[in-house]
């Protein structure tokens, strides 16, 4: 790609791997900063971070790479099942996920490994619902981030409830209003359930951030089998803002998702964000991006790379130094490195436990059956349970 | 304090006590607002509790559960009205997926204590997807209960009940009964997930839920002619069902006939009759028998009577059990 090259194509149609203009840029693929940039919104856009907050985002970038390779790698070796890796799209996810405030709400789908560093969740926990072990086991309540959903867009409903539920409680108009982040990608859009999740939180005019992380494929089908417009732009039949940002910019992620936020939890209504990035790996494991995309659309992503773009930022900026660099990929080896131990101890759950929570109440049949199984293992000689 | 009530009278008079026990209890669906609902059961409640409490929403069913999802999420009740039973598969992923599964999902860390109440069943000469009995789908799918009024009583304690329940429960409404009245003691108190003995007998056990039951008991009346006395069930709870009385009912009478509106392949009856075949297999005069709707389509309006089970069809499947 040319030096300089925004990474912009002429406007027209949507092509999956090419990326769009209108998109919201404050750091170029080569690391060159720019001071403002406008958005599809006509809000003018910028940033002013501390060096010590640059160097926050280079080490969450960093440490979420590789612990997103060591998932990846586990699930090769047979340890997890299934492993959906978040590759080239750490900035759209430290970006946004950094940009919350300690009383927002986030709706995951079940990429969101990052959002889920950021806000402070162990990476444990998301890998144990990938081993098998079970389907999620974060307090939604404490870490502020819902279940894991894995039915396209269902979440998108479960936020606008939920943000309805925060103006209700009277929670929105100052700065210290809550609001709700809802992730989900670019094939979600063409679900119902997101749809109306657009119309309720419009009509309602609840206090809602719409992060539509557009890789450009939902598993094999590119983004011109979902959509003849930018998604950015279907907010307008909405009736709510809707913009586009480059998603492998970490800072014009951060930017745009912390106004929209704040629009938000001031009363402002919904904005719909389309995050412009990639998905650098395969949708999931179990999946071979070779039979529907070609090696030369991977290497132009590749050049736009979101953590070689901010290193090259801090470097050239003098913001981080060559020992900061080591330190930082030393910290992500260890934290990999304790994530794989942990992973190898992580013991099987007890068969009996999965009559569990079926009902806040319990149930009778559930605890007959429960009964009637334990009895049966008991049966076997030897046996421990 | 016991009145005279209409089974709908008697659900909007438990929805109000509910809204004005819980401030976190809310209404939510399609003209349940100004209109009161097409059925009238939530008449009044908005002009009462305010559109931040009674609300009439876009109109798309899986937006109504899925936004109540999030709200109870956020530590709000939901009650959802679905206005006509075959418009709850629009729905039925938000249910089965999500409603359903999210306490279990969770570990128990995520509550969803949301009641979603569905008018169903036939009898009113309505146009096709106004007449159907989807109970064996919500049945079907654990981590949902279900449960079914046949009273003006039952519709004012139930529905309380339902809502004060942390389970999410598919709450399903007679509506061709929604005007037989009845007495009901507003003070009322006895469990929620019970099977309950509506008229005792000795010659065959009949069982029945919602609509069925009045047609039941309508036709234990008209054995007593013929010198057979039926004992009848109110089934009450379809999920999880509670069929220790049944049992005891059935070790007596040795004869059992169960009677839904909906088809019968792969129905409640069918879960029902194994059932009793595996715990009253020795008591057993004759095999479980079922009167229900046929497996077909709901019938256009004029074929309806054909198509429900009513007091002969009952009647007949007694003296098959006779007939052995």
């Amino acid at each position: 790609m040319a030096k300089g090259d925004r990474g912009a194509p002429a406007r027209g149609k949507e092509v999956a791997g090419e990326p769009a203009p209108d998109f919201v840029q404050l750091l170029t693929p080569d690391g060159e900063r720019i001071d403002k940039s406008v958005g599809a919104d006509g809000v003018e856009y910028t940033i002013d971070l501390t060096d010590e907050e640059y160097r926050g985002l280079y080490r969450d970038l960093v440490v979420i790479r590789r612990l997103d390779a060591e998932a990846t790698a586990l699930q090769r070796q047979g340890e997890l099942g299934i492993w959906a890796s978040l590759l080239g799209q750490e900035a759209a996810q430290v970006g946004s996920g950094r940009a919350l405030r300690p009383q927002d709400m986030a709706f995951p789908t079940y990429r969101e490994h990052g959002v889920l560093y950021c806000r402070g969740i162990d990476p444990i926990l998301p890998l144990s619902l990938y081993r098998g072990v079970d389907q999620g086991a974060w307090d939604p309540a404490e870490f502020k981030v819902n279940m894991y959903t894995i039915v396209i867009g269902a979440q998108t409903l479960h936020a606008t409830g939920y943000a309805m539920g925060i103006t209700k409680d009277g929670k929105v108009g100052g700065d210290d209003g809550e609001a709700v982040i809802c992730y989900f990608g670019d094939g979600a859009t063409s679900q119902g359930d997101v749809n109306e999740a657009f119309i309720w939180s419009s009509v309602f005019h609840a206090p809602i951030v719409f992060f539509c992380q557009n890789n450009q494929y939902a598993i094999s089908e590119p983004i011109e089998k979902q959509t003849r417009i930018p998604l950015y732009r279907r907010a307008d039949g909405f009736g709510f803002p809707g913009l586009r940002v480059d998603g492998n910019d970490v800072l014009a992620t951060y930017a745009v998702t912390r106004t929209a936020l704040d629009n938000a939890r001031h009363g402002q209504g919904p904005t719909l964000i389309e995050a412009y990035t990639y998905r650098m790996g395969a949708h999931t494991t179990t999946d071979d991006p070779t039979r529907y995309r070609v090696a030369s659309e991977v290497e132009e992503w590749q050049a736009r790379d979101p953590i070689a773009r901010v290193r090259a930022f801090v470097e050239k900026q003098q913001i981080a130094d060559a020992a900061f660099i080591a330190e930082v990929d030393e910290q992500a080896k260890q934290e990999a490195l304790q994530l794989r131990e942990r992973v190898l101890a992580m013991p099987d759950p007890h068969p009996l436990t999965l009559f569990d929570h079926v009902y806040p109440n319990g149930s009778p049949v559930v605890d007959a059956q429960r009964e009637r199984y334990a009895e049966y293992l008991d049966s076997f000689e030897g046996s421990a349970h | 304090m016991a009145e005279k009530l209409t089974i709908g009278k008697a659900l909007n008079a438990g929805l109000r006590r509910a809204l004005e026990q819980d401030p976190k209890v809310l209404i939510m669906g399609e003209d349940v607002g100004k209109l009161g609902g097409v059925f009238r059961i939530t008449d009044g409640l908005q002009k009462d509790f305010g559109e931040d409490r009674v609300i009439d929403t876009p109109l798309a069913e899986s937006g109504i559960i899925g936004t109540a999802v999030g709200l109870a999420i956020r530590g709000y009740r939901p009650v959802c009205e679905i206005q006509f039973d075959g418009f709850v598969y629009p729905a039925y992923d938000q249910i089965v997926s999500q409603v359903a599964k999210m306490h279990f999902r969770s570990q128990g860390k995520v509550k969803v204590p949301m009641v979603i109440r569905i008018p169903f069943g036939g009898g009113i000469g309505a146009v096709e997807h106004h007449s159907e009995s989807p109970e064996a789908y919500f049945a079907h799918t654990a981590g949902l209960k279900v449960v079914a009024c046949s009273s003006p009583q039952d519709a004012y304690t139930m529905i309380q009940q339902a809502i004060a329940s942390d389970d999410p429960i598919v709450f399903l409404e007679p509506k061709r009964r929604y005007h037989e009245k009845g007495e009901v003691d507003t003070e009322a108190t006895y469990p929620l997930h019970a099977s309950r003995r509506v008229r005792p007998g000795t010659d065959a056990t009949v069982l029945a839920y919602g609509p069925m039951v009045r047609t039941a008991l309508d036709a234990a009346t008209a054995a007593q002619e013929d010198g057979r006395d039926l004992e009848v069930f109110d089934l009450r709870t379809l999920s999880p069902l509670d069929l220790e009385p049944v049992f005891e009912s059935v070790r007596r009478t040795g004869r059992c006939v169960i009677v839904h509106e909906a088809p019968s392949n792969v129905g409640l009856g069918a879960e029902i009759a194994a059932r009793i075949t595996e715990e009253c297999f020795y008591s057993l005069e004759a095999p479980v028998l079922r009167v229900t709707g046929f497996d077909t389509p709901y019938p256009a309006a004029r074929l309806e009577e054909d198509y429900l089970p009513d007091l002969d069809r009952v009647l007949d499947a007694v003296d098959r059990t006779f007939g052995w």
